[in-house]
């Protein structure tokens, strides 16, 4: 197997507070990777942490050949340009879908790519064309977000990050924010990369989605990474006393 | 009902009240109106001691009050508000250097003359090609505003003209090159322009004019009274002395005493009535006929150069707002800092005074703007400070999930920036940027004091030429009104597309109320 993401004894404190105490893992090429965890736990932080969205104050996250590790002398210069490299590889898909309300959903899939990747006008509104299709938005090209759906809206914004064409995907609780109908429009999305051999870390409390389609599940309590394995063994035979506790409340 | 009555009543009779208080002047008082802010020699705060007025025309008001055996009691007023003032009945008679015209007997009655002189021409020492108002043509030359200078400038034509408020302000600026000859009346610039090494005479005085004493039309009473004291004063040589003593005495005033002396045996008690001159009052037709030839000169002198003015102030003022905006959200920490100071610093001092110092403090160390420039300049860097303000707050309204998603994206700050925040904040600014406009475009009337000729400054040479500040003032205020109309519909269609546009709804909502997310930091 092929190991995409290296995770190392990550620590993020907030001024005294302690959000990840010492979180390591691995995240295999093509592989879904759920993580699950009472809310506060410290998932959003995690998620941040690997695209450089949060400084973290110890450890280390290696993603494809690049690595992060502060306090390697590397001057505030070295850092932003590292962290960009990392979050082209890197795509992020947010709770409140945060796409640019000023822009038409093809403009959102088209900027990035143009501005960042320096790639031609044309070419990357094909590409994005093609993309927003994809996730069924072929016919919203010119629709502003205000004017889509919840679901649509969050399609969108996975065709938006796509279109940098990323090594691996992350998503902070996609679907908490949709209404139960749309869920499942974005649950087939991310099941349909999965298929396609994309690498996902997912956030969510879609206990039916984790089970059916997850590599591996990771479990936080506390800034802790309690237990990990194949969802077969956390959602049958859970070690830990609070993930049993967590799951009972979701199934 | 009747309690309204009553209380109309009351306020009617309370302002009877303070009316007949105002007027209620000491008997034994002659109230004479000047403006000590005009400066030497007339009527100016004696150096020694500011808070005592001296001046020839003190001494000579003093002369008559003792002939009269009223005591003469000094009245501030602005210089071009004298004759309005003096009509209001804020005091007996005004005298400030003002010259015997047509124009102003129309609204007053003068005194014989008291005084006799012309205008001066003065340029830089070393310059020696302009000896005559002839050799002006196509230079810049300078005066107080509303005066017979000004006129016999316009006359000459071809020569470019900036009026000012001040005789040490024309001089100033005449030393350090932004003018080429100023033209005064001579006893101001025996005073300003002699002294100083920097400037010299050049040719003979240009004209003659002569002073009178301005009395109201209705108080032939008091003119008869001071015309005889006027005159005793002459033939007894006490007004020579006064010349002499502040050294202006001249050949003018020498030959038009000389006059009166002679004509006084003659006609004695007729002196008063030729300044009795008959004047009719205009019509209403007449006087509408007057207003529709005013507007020509102030849609096309005032109006254009008004709009212009506003217009590049704005665009300076939103370049540089939002310049300031995103150095003081985002720039390293003195940065920031410098950029709060400016706008503290420019919201919080008057307007009139950075023009001031734009245009007249400048120039000493060796920046000279012209009016225009400094106009725009100056109502720029003013009202950048709003529009920073402006930006800030809706840069700081827009979520902070915009910049993550961004930066998530891969682009830079600046990046993000550029693409994605500005853009959003500028849709939200535009209806508090479009009220600014405005703003500023009535606030542009102010440049005026830097010698700039716009709408309010036609106005004034107007109204100052005809002794009409209402009828005038109305149209001016109307034209002001008329252009500012379309901006103020756009700014209300701002809003309101503002409030129904989906695209921006959400955020618009939050906007003034500092829900705003923190930008993102580090
Ligand atoms: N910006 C922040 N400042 C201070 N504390 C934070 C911040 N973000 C998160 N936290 C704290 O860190 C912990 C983990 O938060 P988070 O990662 O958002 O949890 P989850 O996503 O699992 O709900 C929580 O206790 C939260 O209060
Ligand atoms: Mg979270």
């Amino acid at each position: 197997m092929n190991t995409l993401i290296s995770v190392d004894n990550l620590q993020k404190n907030y001024g005294d507070a302690t959000a990840l105490r010492g979180i390591s893992f691995n995240v295999e090429v093509s592989e879904l990777t759920v993580i699950i965890g009472p809310s506060g736990c410290g998932k959003s932080t995690l998620l941040r942490c690997l695209n450089g969205l949060e400084l973290f104050d110890s450890g280390r996250v290696m993603i494809g050949d690049i690595t992060l590790e502060l306090n390697n002398g590397a001057t505030q210069r070295d850092l932003n340009t590292q962290l960009r490299h990392l979050r082209e590889e890197v795509g992020m898909v947010f709770q409140s879908f945060n796409l640019f309300p000023h822009l038409t959903a093809l403009e959102n899939a088209t900027l990035a790519p143009v501005v960042v990747k320096k790639v031609d006008r044309k070419t990357a509104e094909a590409r994005a064309r093609e993309l927003l299709a994809k996730v069924g938005l072929g016919d919203r090209l010119d629709y502003y977000p205000s004017q889509l759906s919840g679901g649509q809206q969050q399609r969108a914004a996975i065709a938006r990050a796509l279109a940098m064409s990323p090594k691996v995907m992350l998503y902070d609780e996609p679907t908490s924010a949709l209404d139960p109908g749309l869920v499942g429009e974005v649950l087939s999305i991310m099941r349909r990369l999965d298929d396609e051999g994309m690498t996902q870390v997912v956030v969510t409390h879609e206990m039916h989605f984790a089970r059916d389609v997850a590599d591996k599940v990771l479990v936080l309590a506390d800034g802790e990474l309690i237990e990990s394995g194949s969802p077969d063994v956390i959602f049958t035979s859970p070690r830990d006393e609070r993930t049993r506790t967590f799951l009972q409340r979701y199934l | 009902m009747k309690k309204t009555a009553l209380l109309s009543a009351l306020i009617i009779a309370a302002w009877f009240s303070v009316q007949l208080s105002l007027d209620a002047h000491e008997p034994n008082e002659l109230r004479w109106g000047g403006d000590a802010e005009g400066g030497a020699p007339y009527v100016f705060p004696d150096p020694k001691n500011p808070r005592q007025i001296v001046g020839y025309e003190v001494d000579l008001m003093n002369e008559i009050g003792r002939l009269l055996n009223r005591r003469a009691v000094f009245v501030q007023n602005q210089w071009d508000g004298l004759i309005p003032g003096l009509q209001r009945g804020n005091y007996d008679v005004a005298i400030n250097g003002i010259e015997i015209t047509d124009d102003r007997k129309q609204q007053v009655n003068f005194t014989i003359p008291y005084y006799a002189t012309g205008e001066q021409l003065s340029v830089r020492v070393e310059e020696n090609t302009i000896n005559s108002l002839a050799d002006l043509k196509g230079k810049t030359a300078g005066t107080l505003k509303y005066s017979l200078a000004q006129r016999i400038l316009e006359r000459e034509g071809g020569i470019r003209i900036r009026t000012y408020d001040g005789q040490i302000n024309a001089y100033e600026d005449l030393a350090n090159g932004r003018l080429d000859a100023v033209l005064m009346d001579w006893p101001i610039a025996i005073y300003y322009s002699k002294p100083n090494p920097r400037l010299k005479f050049a040719g003979p005085v240009i004209e003659q004019m002569k002073y009178g004493i301005c009395v109201r039309r209705d108080n032939i009473e008091l003119l008869k009274q001071i015309d005889r004291a006027l005159l005793s004063l002459i033939k007894s040589g006490e007004l020579r002395r006064i010349y002499e003593k502040w050294g202006l005495w001249n050949d003018e005033t020498e030959r038009v005493f000389a006059q009166i002396t002679a004509d006084s045996q003659k006609q004695g008690e007729a002196l008063a009535d030729y300044t009795q001159a008959v004047t009719r009052k205009l019509t209403w037709r007449e006087r509408l006929k007057q207003y529709a030839s005013y507007l020509p000169i102030l849609l096309f002198q005032g109006a254009p150069m008004t709009l212009l003015i506003s217009i590049l102030g704005m665009t300076v003022a939103v370049a540089f707002g939002l310049a300031l905006a995103l150095m003081n959200l985002y720039g390293p920490r003195l940065v920031s800092w410098l950029a709060k100071a400016y706008v503290e610093l420019f919201r919080g001092t008057p307007l009139l005074i950075q023009l001031y110092l734009i245009f007249y403090g400048l120039p000493n160390i060796g920046i000279k703007l012209s009016p225009l420039v400094a106009a725009v300049v100056g109502l720029g860097l003013n009202y950048a400070a709003y529009e920073a303000e402006n930006y800030r707050a809706g840069i700081q309204s827009i979520p902070r999930g915009q910049m993550e998603a961004a930066l998530s994206l891969g682009m830079t700050r600046g990046q993000s920036l550029r693409h994605v925040i500005v853009p959003q904040a500028m849709r939200l600014v535009i209806p508090p940027v479009t009220n600014d406009f405005i703003s500023l475009f009535k606030d542009s009337s102010i440049v005026s004091v830097i010698t700039m000729v716009e709408l309010t400054k036609v106005y004034g040479q107007l109204a100052s030429t005809y002794y009409d500040y209402i009828g005038v003032g109305i149209l001016t205020a109307a034209i002001y009104f008329l252009m500012g109309l379309p901006f103020v519909r756009l700014a209300r269609w701002a809003e309101a597309r503002m409030a129904t546009d989906k695209r921006v709804a959400v955020t618009a909502k939050r906007r003034w109320f500092g829900v705003g997310a923190k930008p993102v930091g580090g």
